[in-house]
């Protein structure tokens, strides 16, 4: 274990070391407000495509599915199908319009035919709450992860630190590099930083598969079986039911709910994707629509892989590690990808030396994985707290480029502070739900405004701003109200009961209300929508006439 | 309305808008991603309904410990695939050319067009 951890220590600090080289490398070819937002659009389609895998593929899809997978069979395995299919509302809806008509943020789209400051306003609340609640459960799970991956147990000390202070230490670490990232290298050094870890994440991932296989004599069937019957749970270990969608003998009220859990959940999975900030602003990054298109198909491609080698990882950790010795770990699964690769190297790559190293060099990539994901979740808020709230709104156009990234470069440092802040007080709580809800708001708020936007001409300003505040207002209330915060002993508050709403995941109700609210506020408001602006951003989103 | 106006529309997005060359466009992008957006939400809706409500059959065994919800999960990942082939081929045979003819002409009404 101690050779493992300091060579998982050497790694971390290679891999801090190669970043922020790319970081400083990248800030001196970031001089304009489009290199810094858009990384100067000259990313190819290929380079695009990896780093939108790298923004995307969370410690939650790595780390995440193959632990549930791991731990409750295939029920894992339906967050990747929602993961993935999201794709295609993306690449057919959303992509190549937003590419055409929009700049650097979300809003340049939503506020094109819009009053510019109450539009902009609203997607710059929903944008920073979407990215706020995605950084604070990738940095808790980094704070966790961390210590378990240098194993460092409760008692131990490390470098003189307890348990409890290397989380902070390490929530805190974490967050000073995104901020770096984002305040020194732009968009420009985030994306690469986020090419480096899909590369890394992609042959970690195929490595242990292809040694998973192997240890099965490439027979799927047989890892399969071997995993059901560790599992002590036979066949349904390869059946949906064991994770979401239970069934309660006796209970058919409980029943119900927990279906409707499992359909709210698989809703937002699919709307959410094209509603997220930090995976639009990256459609920017490429010259032209059709570079858009191109990138996303790389994406789906690389994201497609990646999720059917979770499959393998999940399985495998179940056969080969077990379900006992994963949650004496993590109770939540989350070590199992890290279990499964010290015992694979165990078994093929020379005993004990072969399994520290292999730890060590996926603990690595688990850590580039984090950072990849936060440092694109702060640019993204910080992006539109500077272009949309500061220069539109604030100034209302009247800033300068120069004035716009200075504040861009602020706002990335203060979101990433309070992200430090909050993440430091929320360890003790369930997060994991913090990326399921991140989801639900952006397919409640974000998704209608996009969707209403691009393709129904009466949409006006009260319509999107109804359905942005109506989504993500109604995500969060439910979510408030639901057994996450309070009534069960896993809640926020296990002593408390207000919850009055009975599933954990918003979606079902609040992305019909979203969608609702900008039809309401759209027949309502007493303003036309402006024909002619509306044939304009026909015109520019369906041909690219006048991109930037 | 009560008469045709004088002359066409001076802003040239509007006019480019109303051509039939645009129209068209339009048409043909819509009536591929409309339906394909319905279909493969059916199918991933189908089969999140299934996960839920049809243990029974999702658990039958086909091949060895391969079972049917394995199958269906695999099938997604195929569709997603096909369909993101699929628009690819039609928008680089059917949308591309037509678009950048059309932004090629409003960028030289607008004078240079693009900041």
């Amino acid at each position: 274990m101690t050779n493992a951890r300091t060579l998982t220590i050497i790694l971390f600090i290679i891999l801090v070391a190669v970043t922020l080289a790319i970081t400083v490398w990248a800030s001196r070819q970031t001089r304009t407000a489009t290199d810094f937002y858009a990384g100067g659009r000259s990313f190819s389609a290929f380079q695009n495509g990896m780093a939108i895998g790298g923004d995307y593929m969370s410690a939650a899809s790595f780390l995440g599915i193959a632990g549930l997978i791991a731990l409750f069979g295939y029920d894992g395995f339906l967050y990747s199908i929602g993961f993935l299919v999201a794709w295609l509302v993306a690449l057919l809806l959303v992509a190549e319009f937003l590419r055409n008509a929009g700049r650097y943020t979300m809003a340049d789209v939503l506020a094109f035919r819009m009053r510019q400051r109450p539009v902009r306003s609203a997607a710059a609340v929903s944008t920073v709450t979407v990215s706020i609640f995605y950084l604070i459960a990738q940095m808790v799970g980094a704070g966790s992860l961390v210590a378990l991956l240098l194993g460092i147990k409760t008692g131990e000390t490390f470098l003189g630190m307890s348990a409890a202070t290397a989380k902070v230490a390490t929530i805190i670490l974490v967050g000073a590099l995104m901020i770096i990232y984002v305040v020194v290298g732009g968009m420009k050094g985030t994306t690469y930083v986020q090419i480096v870890k899909a590369f890394l994440l992609m042959g970690g991932a195929i490595l242990m598969t292809i040694l998973v296989l192997a240890a099965f004599k490439f027979n799927l069937s047989s890892l399969l079986g071997a995993a059901a019957e560790k599992s002590g749970k036979g066949a349904a270990f390869l059946e949906p039911g064991l994770r979401y969608g239970k069934e309660v003998p006796g209970d058919a009220l409980q029943t119900f709910y927990n279906k409707m859990d499992l359909l709210s959940l698989g809703i937002a999975l699919v709307l959410g994707t094209a509603g997220l900030p930090h995976i639009l602003i990256r459609f920017y990054t490429v010259p032209t629509a059709k570079a858009a298109r191109r990138s996303v198909l790389w994406a789906i491609g690389i994201i497609g892989t990646f999720y059917l080698l979770t499959l393998a990882l999940g399985f495998g950790a179940a056969a080969l590690v077990g379900g006992k010795a994963i949650t004496a770990q993590d109770a939540a699964g989350n070590t199992a990808a890290p279990q499964l690769a010290q015992a694979l190297g165990n078994r093929f790559l020379g005993g004990d030396v072969g399994g520290a190293s292999l730890l060590a060099i996926i603990a690595a990539v688990a850590f580039a994985t984090i950072l990849a994901v936060v440092a694109g979740l702060t640019l993204a808020s910080s992006s539109s707290v500077a272009h949309d709230f500061y220069a539109n709104v604030v100034r209302r156009g009247e800033a300068t480029e120069r004035q716009e990234i200075g504040v861009a470069r602020i706002s990335a440092f203060v979101i990433g502070a309070v992200a430090i802040v909050l993440a430091i007080f929320a360890q003790k709580l369930n997060v994991a739900f913090l990326v399921a809800l991140a989801f639900a708001v952006a397919a409640s708020g974000n998704l209608p405004a996009i969707l209403y936007s691009l393709f129904w001409k009466r949409f006006t300003t009260s319509g999107a701003v109804a359905a942005i505040y109506g989504g993500l207002g109604s995500a969060v209330l439910l979510v408030a109200f639901s057994p996450v915060v309070s009534s069960t002993p896993t809640s926020w508050f296990p002593h408390a009961d207000f919850a009055w709403f009975p599933l954990s995941n918003p979606g079902i109700i609040s992305i019909p209300v979203g969608f609702l609210c900008g039809w309401i506020g759209t027949v309502l408001s007493k303003e036309a929508a402006s024909t002619d602006r509306y044939a304009e951003l026909e015109v520019r989103s369906l041909t690219g006439a006048g991109a930037h | 309305m009560t008469t045709a106006p004088p002359q066409v529309d001076e802003d040239p997005y509007v006019r480019a808008q109303q051509t039939p060359e645009f129209q068209d466009l339009r048409r043909k992008l819509r009536r591929f991603v409309f339906p394909m957006t319905a279909a493969f939400s059916l199918w991933y809706a189908l089969y999140v309904l299934l996960s839920a409500y049809a243990r029974d059959f999702m658990g039958t065994k086909v091949v060895g410990n391969i079972n049917v919800a394995l199958i269906f999960g695999l099938l997604q990942f195929v569709s997603t695939f096909l369909i993101a082939w699929l628009y690819a081929r039609f928008a680089d045979r059917e949308i591309d050319s037509t678009a950048d003819a059309i932004k090629a002409r409003v960028e030289s009404e607008t004078a240079g067009g693009a900041k």
